[in-house]
C-alpha cells in the first residue's frame, strides 16, 4: 500500500470555497453579459390557446423574448431520452412548449433583459390564456380505465412495461409457502434540492462559430454530446461544455435540461454572453424529482423463517415527459436490488412506467436502489412480526453467507464480495444491541413508545459494464476515462471524465494516482468538469467515480510506470528485468541497489528531452485509458436506529443511529465517512420529513423550501459511524461505491424504528414521510382513539 | 427609483446608487463582486447568503441593499485576516466541514454569530444555532464538529 491511500488527507479543494472562491455558474460574470428568465406554467396541464408579449417586449431593457415556436423554428430539437426498454412510448419533450403544457413549470416564453430584475418584470408582464385540461398526477392511478390522457397518443398513459426474475420459482415459493406476509405502500416523491440552484451560462464566438457553454451539470461530456446531436446542433469539434465547481446534485443535475439548450440559443441569437439562474421555487417545479412509486408486494417463507420467494408489482410515476435517464431507475436499477442481502430463489418484479401532469422523475440519490430496499426491508420486519423472531436473528439467518460469492441472484446481478453477517454483528455490537432491546423494554413498562429498527441492505455500484448497459436499454457506454500526464519537471495533471460536486475527487484521486505513481500528493493536481481540457468522460452518478473513474486513472499511471521502467533501465543500461520501480518513491534504480537509481522527474525530463530514449520509444510521458468495468460493485450495509415517539405530540425522536458499511476498500476515510453520514441524513428525510406534493389538479405544493421540509441540523442527535471491508474483485483499487449507501439504509432503519415503537399500539404501516399527523392518523385508525 | 447608500463593506466604504428593491445579497455579488455569498432559495430558508451585518448574522436575501445604509457588513471574503484563514474557516478544513461548498460560506457566518454569542457552545447549542441554515450533503455531522471545534480553540 502506498503512503497517500486509505489514510483521511485533508480536501486539496476545500481553501477556494471555505474563502468564499468557489467558482459556480451563478458566479459567472462575462462583459456584456445579459440575464435569461424563463415563464413557467402555473398550469398542470392547459392548451395554450394564446399569448401576448408586446409588454414584455416593450418595457426598457427587454432584449428580446422569444416563444416555442422561436426555438422550433431557430433549428432547436426535442430533449432525448436516453435510456429506453423494449416498446416505450417517449411523448415529445420540446425545449419550450408551442401549445400545451404538461406540468406546472414547464417553459412556455424566454425573456432576455440587460438585468435581472428587469427579467422577471418582463416574465410577469407576459400574458397567457390557458384553457385548462384535465389532470392525473398519481403513479398508478394514471392507468385507471377513463384517466385522463396526458399526451393522446400514449394509451392509458403507460410509457412501457418491464419484468424480471422467475415467475415461474416465484409463483412455486408462494403456493408451497408456510407463511405469506403482504405491504401495499408509496415510496413517496423526492425533490433533490441541491443547494445551488440550476444555472447556465454561455458564450458565443460568431468570428469562429464556437460556442462555450457553462452548466451545473454532473456530466458535461454527455451533454455536450445531447448538445451537438440532438437539442442545439453544434458540433461538438466547436462546443466547449464547462461544469465548474457544482453545489452538489445528488442525480439531479444529471440529465439534459432546457435550458442548457435555451441559454445557448439566446446568447448566439442576441450575439452577446447570456446567463439563466434558477431560482429555488423554479427549481423545485424543474429540477426532474425522485422515486414515487405505488408498490404491492408480498414475501414467502417456510415455517422456520427462510425466505423463499419475493413478489413485486410497481407503478413508477415517470412524471410528463421521459427524462433523460428515467426509464433506467425504475427497472434495471430497481428490480434488479430486490433479492437484497438474502437468499431467496423465487424473486420476481415487473413494474409499469407511467405519465403524469407532474415534474419528471429520474435518479435521485440511491436511485431505484432507495425504493428496493425500502420495501424488502419492511417486509422483512413484517416477517419477523409475524413470526415472533427478532428482526435481526430474521435477516442474519436468510442473510447470504460470505463462502457463497460471488453470489447470483435470481434477478441478473452477480454479487462480488459481501460478509454480511459480520456486518450485522458489527452494527448490533456497536449498539449494544441486547442492551437496545433490553432498555426498549423497560422504556415500554413505563409507557413510552420506544422502537429499535434494523436494516441490512444493498446496493449496485459504479455503473456500469457497456454491454450489458447497452443490452439493457442505454444509448450510452459507461466506462470512464483517465488520463495521467506527466509533466517534464514529474510535476502531474491528472485528467478525469468523473465530475465532483462534493465528493472530494481532486482529494481522492490525488491519493490513488501520487500512491501509483510514487510521487509526493502536492505534485499532482485533478482536472475535471471541462470538454475543452478532457478528452471525454461519463461523469458522476451511481458512486461510480472510485469504481470506475478511479480504475481509468490506474490503468493509465500503470502505462506511465512501464514507460519510466523502461527509460529507466535504458539510462542505467540495465535490462527491464533487472530493474525496479519504486512505487515509495518512484524512482527507478538497479535490483538491490536502491542508490544507483533515477529520479522520477529525472525520468520524466529524459522522456521529453528524447535526447537518450531506447530504440524506436516515443518521447512524451502521457497515457490515457478508457476503463469499462466488468461489473457493478455491491456495498452493503447495517444501520439500526433508536426512536422514542413522544405520545402527545407524536413527533418522532432519534435517540440514536449507528451505521456500519462496507464500501469495500477505502481511499480517503474522512471523505467517505462525509458521504455515509451526509447520506443517512438525506434517507432520514425521506423517513420523517421530505414529500413531494401534488394537489389533485397538479399544483406542486411543495414548491418553496417553506413546505419541502428538508432535514435541519437538528433533527438527529448524531451519527455513530463504522465499517468492514470487503474489497471488491472487480476493480483494480478493489474499491466500492460510498455515495449512496446512507440513503438506502436510513429510510427504512427508521422506518421500523417507528414502526416498531408503535407496533404496541397495532399499528402495522405508515405511508412516508412519518410526520405527527400520519402516526396520529394511523393510531388513530388502528383503534386508539380518544 | 433610486437611493444613494454608503455601506462598509468587509472594512472599505462602498457607496452607490441603488433600487429600493434591490436585495442585499445581488448589492454584494451582482454590483461588488462578492460572489462568495450565494443564493439558494428565494425563502429565506436556507441561509447560504448569511452575512454579518454589525457583528449580527442575518440571512442578506432579506434585507434590502438600503437597509443596509450605513452599516458594516462583513462577508466571507473580508472574515479572515490578510495572513490566513479565520479559526472557524480553518476548523471547517480541518473537520470535513464541507462538501460541495455552496451552503459553506453561510454556515460560517452563522457559525462565527454563534461562538461569539457562546464561545463553548455545545453540540446541541451548535445544532439548534444553525437552524437556519441548510446543508444537503454534509448531514450536518462534521460541520456540527467544526463549529464545536473552533469554539474549544477559542476562535
Amino acid at each position: 500500500m502506498g503512503r497517500y491511500v486509505g489514510t483521511s488527507v485533508k480536501r486539496v479543494e476545500d481553501p477556494r470555497f471555505i474563502q468564499g472562491k468557489g467558482r459556480y455558474v451563478a458566479n459567472i460574470q462575462l462583459p456584456g453579459m445579459v440575464h435569461v428568465a424563463i415563464k413557467r406554467s402555473p398550469e398542470a396541464h392547459a392548451r395554450i390557446t394564446g399569448m401576448d408579449t408586446s409588454a414584455a417586449s416593450a418595457m426598457d431593457g427587454v432584449l428580446a423574448v422569444f416563444t416555442g415556436q422561436d426555438f422550433k423554428d431557430g433549428g432547436c430539437g426535442s430533449l432525448p431520452c436516453g435510456w429506453l426498454v423494449p416498446d416505450t412510448k417517449v411523448p415529445d419533450r420540446p425545449i419550450v412548449v408551442t401549445d400545451r403544457v404538461c406540468h406546472v413549470g414547464d417553459s412556455v416564453a424566454v425573456v432576455v433583459a440587460e438585468d435581472p430584475y428587469v427579467a422577471a418584470d418582463a416574465v410577469e408582464a407576459i400574458e397567457v390564456d390557458y384553457e385548462p385540461l384535465p389532470t392525473v398526477i398519481d403513479a398508478r392511478g394514471a392507468t385507471d380505465e377513463g384517466a385522463p390522457l396526458v399526451h393522446e397518443e400514449i394509451e392509458n398513459n403507460v410509457s412501457y412495461h418491464w419484468a424480471l426474475g422467475d415467475q415461474e420459482a416465484c409463483d412455486q415459493a408462494f403456493a408451497d409457502a408456510d407463511e405469506i406476509v403482504e405491504l401495499e405502500l408509496v415510496n413517496q416523491r423526492l425533490i433533490p434540492t441541491a443547494m445551488e440552484p440550476r444555472a447556465a451560462a454561455a458564450q458565443w464566438d460568431a468570428a469562429s462559430g464556437e460556442m462555450t457553454v457553462w452548466t451545473t451539470s454532473q456530466n458535461p461530456h454527455p451533454i455536450r454530446l445531447l448538445l451537438s446531436a440532438f437539442t442545439l446542433g453544434i458540433p461538438e469539434s466547436k462546443l466547449r461544455v464547462i461544469s465548474p465547481d457544482v453545489g452538489g446534485g445528488f442525480g439531479s443535475k444529471i440529465f439534459h435540461y432546457p435550458e442548457e439548450v435555451i441559454v445557448p440559443w439566446v446568447a448566439r441569437q442576441v450575439g452577446r454572453p447570456a446567463r439563466w439562474v434558477a431560482t429555488r421555487t423554479e427549481s423545485q417545479m424543474t429540477d426532474s424529482q425522485g422515486r414515487d412509486h405505488v408498490t404491492v408486494c408480498k414475501l414467502a417463507m417456510t415455517s422456520d423463517g427462510t425466505f423463499t420467494g419475493l413478489d413485486v408489482e410497481t407503478w413508477a410515476n415517470q412524471g410528463a415527459y421521459l427524462s433523460t435517464f428515467a426509464p433506467l431507475i425504475p427497472t434495471a436499477l430497481y428490480i434488479t436490488l430486490l433479492s437484497g442481502n438474502y437468499k431467496m430463489p423465487g424473486v420476481f418484479g415487473k413494474v409499469h412506467g407511467t405519465l403524469t401532469n407532474t415534474v419528471p422523475v429520474d435518479a435521485y440519490r440511491g436511485a431505484g436502489r432507495p425504493e428496493a430496499a425500502y420495501l424488502v426491508e419492511r417486509l422483512v420486519d413484517l416477517a419477523a412480526a409475524r413470526l415472533g423472531r427478532d428482526p435481526l436473528d430474521l435477516r442474519r439467518q436468510n442473510a447470504i453467507p460470505k463462502e457463497d460469492f460471488p453470489y447470483q441472484t435470481p434477478v441478473a446481478f452477480l454479487y462480488d464480495s459481501g460478509d454480511y453477517d459480520r456486518l450485522m454483528a458489527t452494527a448490533a455490537d456497536n449498539a449494544d444491541y441486547a442492551g437496545m432491546r433490553d432498555a426498549q423494554a423497560q422504556a415500554r413498562a413505563e409507557g413510552k413508545l420506544r422502537g429499535v429498527g434494523v436494516v441490512c441492505c444493498i446496493e449496485a455500484s459504479g455503473p456500469a459494464p457497456s454491454a450489458v448497459a447497452g443490452s439493457l436499454g442505454s444509448a450510452v457506454g459507461f466506462w470512464e476515462s483517465g488520463e495521467v500526464r506527466v509533466h517534464p519537471t514529474g510535476q502531474v495533471s491528472v485528467f478525469t471524465g468523473s465530475h465532483a460536486h462534493g465528493q472530494g475527487h481532486e482529494t481522492t484521486l490525488a491519493q490513488v494516482v501520487a500512491d501509483e505513481l510514487g510521487v509526493p500528493l502536492e505534485s499532482v493536481e485533478v482536472v475535471h468538469g471541462d470538454t475543452g481540457r478532457i478528452n471525454f468522460g461519463m461523469g458522476t452518478y451511481g458512486s461510480r467515480s472510485a469504481c470506475v473513474g478511479g480504475s481509468a486513472l490506474v490503468r493509465s499511471a500503470e502505462k506511465v510506470r512501464a514507460k519510466v521502467l523502461q527509460i529507466g533501465a535504458h539510462l542505467l543500461e540495465a535490462a527491464e528485468e533487472d530493474v525496479v520501480y519504486d512505487r515509495d518513491t518512484g524512482r527507478v534504480h538497479v535490483k538491490g541497489s536502491p542508490d544507483s537509481g533515477k529520479d522520477f522527474g529525472e525520468l520524466a525530463f529524459a522522456a521529453y528531452t528524447a535526447h537518450n530514449l531506447p530504440e524506436e520509444m516515443e518521447p512524451g510521458l502521457d497515457f490515457t485509458s478508457f476503463y469499462d468495468p466488468a461489473n457493478f460493485t455491491f456495498p452493503a450495509s447495517s444501520h439500526i436506529c433508536e426512536v422514542d415517539v413522544c405520545p402527545d405530540t407524536w413527533e418522532v425522536r432519534i435517540l440514536r443511529y449507528v451505521a456500519v458499511d462496507d464500501v469495500g476498500k477505502v481511499i480517503n476515510p474522512m471523505i467517505v465517512e462525509g458521504q455515509i453520514q451526509g447520506g443517512i441524513v438525506q434517507g432520514v428525510g425521506q423517513a420523517l420529513t421530505e414529500v413531494g406534493a401534488y394537489s389533485d389538479d397538479g399544483q406542486l405544493l411543495s414548491g418553496t423550501l417553506l413546505e419541502y421540509a428538508v432535514p435541519r441540523a437538528d433533527l438527529l442527535p448524531g451519527i455513530e459511524v463504522d465499517r468492514i471491508e470487503t474489497p471488491s474483485p472487480h476493480n483494480p483499487l478493489g474499491v466500492k461505491g460510498a455515495g449512496e449507501m446512507g440513503t438506502i439504509a436510513a429510510t427504512p432503519a427508521v422506518a421500523n424504528a417507528v414502526l416498531d415503537a408503535l407496533a404496541p399500539l397495532g399499528v402495522t404501516h405508515i405511508e412516508l414521510p412519518l410526520t405527527p399527523e400520519r402516526i396520529w392518523r394511523a393510531v388513530q385508525a388502528a383503534g386508539n382513539g380518544a | 427609483m433610486s437611493h444613494r447608500v454608503r455601506i462598509s463593506v468587509n472594512g472599505k466604504a462602498e457607496e452607490a446608487d441603488v433600487e429600493s428593491r434591490l436585495l442585499l445579497c445581488h448589492f454584494l455579488r451582482d454590483q461588488l463582486g462578492l460572489t462568495g455569498t450565494n443564493v439558494g432559495c428565494d425563502t429565506s430558508q436556507c441561509g447560504s447568503c448569511t452575512v454579518l451585518m454589525d457583528g449580527k448574522a442575518v440571512k442578506s436575501c432579506t434585507i434590502l441593499a438600503v437597509q443596509a445604509d450605513g452599516c458594516d457588513v462583513t462577508t466571507i471574503e473580508g472574515l479572515a485576516d490578510a495572513d490566513g484563514l479565520h479559526p472557524v474557516q480553518q476548523s471547517f478544513w480541518d473537520n470535513h466541514g464541507l462538501q460541495c461548498g455552496f451552503c459553506t460560506p453561510g454556515m460560517i457566518m452563522t457559525a462565527v454569530e454563534i461562538l461569539d454569542r457562546s464561545p463553548d457552545a455545545s453540540d446541541a447549542e451548535v445544532r439548534h444555532g444553525l437552524e437556519g441554515n441548510i446543508c444537503r450533503c454534509t448531514g450536518y455531522e462534521n460541520i456540527v464538529k467544526s463549529v464545536v471545534a473552533a469554539g474549544a480553540r477559542g476562535s
